[in-house]
């Protein structure tokens, strides 16, 4: 693992090896109670550690050699979450001339393999899903929308995600889901937490 | 209760943000000088140096006092009025039930706090009553006619009348910062520290843009993963302007974190005004 400078407050962590490996370590991270750290923020390939103002980092740096790290396969998911999804994206005929894959073959892709919660970002509620199907690995849309509608269901990079709220957005459209990803009156308020389980469920 | 009779471009209230929530996408927002929002709340006495207050751009702002209050204003140095009687910064102010309490517009800075003995007591969300402008996340922006209740009285008392503060200064600011987990993103990194940059007009709680010149790119370095970013961290996007990450940034980006200012200098940051020139020292 590299730890790299990020001013007098924070520590940015690069782990070997990808997403999972990211997970694996921001667990570990959240469950050390490290000194002084207010927010553990797990990103693609990085953790970023944010300190109270004027906490020594010396010592965190200390507490992050002792930092034992569970491989990130052994980690049970922090409970499984269902999204009932209508497969109908304006983007699904671009996802399969991407993927090779025919309508059903993308559905089967996406709703065949669990995903994980690997980390939030975007907007409240927003979680970037990892280790799913890799044959639906796209690249972003070439122009993003200016909006795209509460509940659609995307494809960007190794990444799969809800849509908490309109929003201006990049990903590849393949569905739409009724479930509320975001509701302040909930608690707690984002229906998916670090570490849960996603299964996409094809409803008509 | 304070009843709000007038807002100018923006009043907030703002408290220390809500940490720990990155993680379901929340950024922890707060108020953007950190430390006038402290001081004012050391003055009334507040047990808590993060109660909430309000946070005031650029003036324009008339409140009335519903009960005898003691407040404190503190960061941008707004001229203020009691019922059109001069009254200081950095001061406690005893506002009598009926009194009006006016600013007008701050000859520096940005941001005028307006702290209460007792604290704002707007109901909080997740843990704060700060308004992310980023999120949407947090109490309505104040409109006039909003009412803001006021918390219990804390059991101390104020220890002084004035606190010596200087105000934000109307040159040239300089900011401290280290380089970054990316500075390799950046030709010349430490070009950062020798263009003379100037706030941009497109500056607000998320951020501030630096204009006045460019630093190049590395080749094949525009775009990485995207990765957290804090307050105070100083991104350079593909057009070569950097961008200073004030209290509302997102919770992560994609674009390299060249460097980083030092954290006491982010709230002098969030009072650097549009059109002021800034140097950033490395």
């Amino acid at each position: 693992m590299r730890v790299l400078p990020y001013g007098d407050a924070a520590l940015l962590l690069e782990p070997e090896g990808e997403i999972a490996e990211v997970v694996a370590l921001a667990d570990a991270c959240r469950e050390a109670g490290l000194p002084g750290v207010l927010d553990v923020v797990p990103a693609a390939r990085t953790v970023l550690l944010v300190a109270r103002s004027g906490s020594d980092l010396g010592r965190l740096r200390a507490a992050l050699d002792a930092l034992e790290v569970r491989p990130a396969e052994a980690g049970a998911p922090a409970g499984t979450v269902e999204i009932p999804v209508v497969y109908d994206g304006p983007d699904l005929d671009d996802v399969a001339r991407l993927t090779g894959l025919d309508r059903d073959g993308i559905v089967a892709a996406h709703t065949g393999t669990p995903w994980r919660v690997a980390f939030g970002g975007f907007a409240p509620g927003f979680a970037y899903l990892s280790g799913g199907d890799p044959r639906l690995q796209v690249s972003r849309r070439e122009e993003a929308r200016t909006r795209v509608p509460a509940g659609s269901v995307g494809l960007a990079g190794e990444f799969s995600g809800v849509y908490p709220r309109a929003s201006p957005g990049g990903w590849q459209l393949i569905g739409r889901t009724e479930a509320q990803l975001w509701d302040l009156d909930r608690d707690p308020p984002a229906l998916l937490q670090p570490g849960a389980e996603v299964r996409f469920v094809e409803v008509s | 209760m304070i009843e709000v009779l007038q807002v100018g471009p923006q009043a907030l209230v703002q408290d220390l943000g809500r940490p720990g929530l990155a993680a379901i996408g929340v950024g922890r927002s707060g108020a953007a000088d950190r430390a006038a929002l402290r001081l004012g709340n050391r003055l009334v006495a507040n047990d808590d140096e993060g109660a909430a207050g309000v946070e005031i751009l650029l003036g324009g702002f008339t409140a009335r006092a519903r009960r005898d209050l003691l407040v404190a204003l503190t960061g941008a140095p707004a001229p203020a009025t009691v019922d059109g009687r001069p009254v200081g910064h950095h001061a406690v102010l005893r506002l009598r039930r009926g009194q009006e309490l006016r600013l007008g517009p701050p000859s520096s800075g940005l941001r005028t706090y307006l702290c209460v003995r007792g604290g704002i007591a707007v109901p909080p969300v997740l843990g704060s009553r700060s308004t992310d402008v980023l999120s949407g996340i947090g109490p309505e922006p104040l409109e006039k006619g909003a009412e803001l209740p006021v918390g219990p009285e804390p059991a101390a008392y104020p220890l002084i009348d004035v606190a010596p503060v200087a105000p934000p200064p109307e040159g040239l600011v300089t900011l401290r910062a280290v380089r970054g987990p990316r500075a390799e993103h950046a030709v010349d990194p430490d070009a950062l520290a020798t263009v003379r940059w100037v706030a941009s007009g497109r500056t607000d709680r998320v951020g501030m843009r630096l204009e006045g010149g460019t630093l190049e790119v590395a080749e094949g370095a525009g775009s990485l993963p995207s990765e957290g970013l804090t307050r105070g961290a100083i991104q350079l996007p593909p057009g070569g302007e950097p961008v200073v990450f004030l209290a509302d940034h997102p919770v992560t980006g994609g674009y390299p974190v060249i460097a980083v200012l030092r954290d006491a200098d982010v709230d002098r940051a969030a009072q650097v005004r549009p059109g002021q020139p800034v140097r950033i020292r490395l």
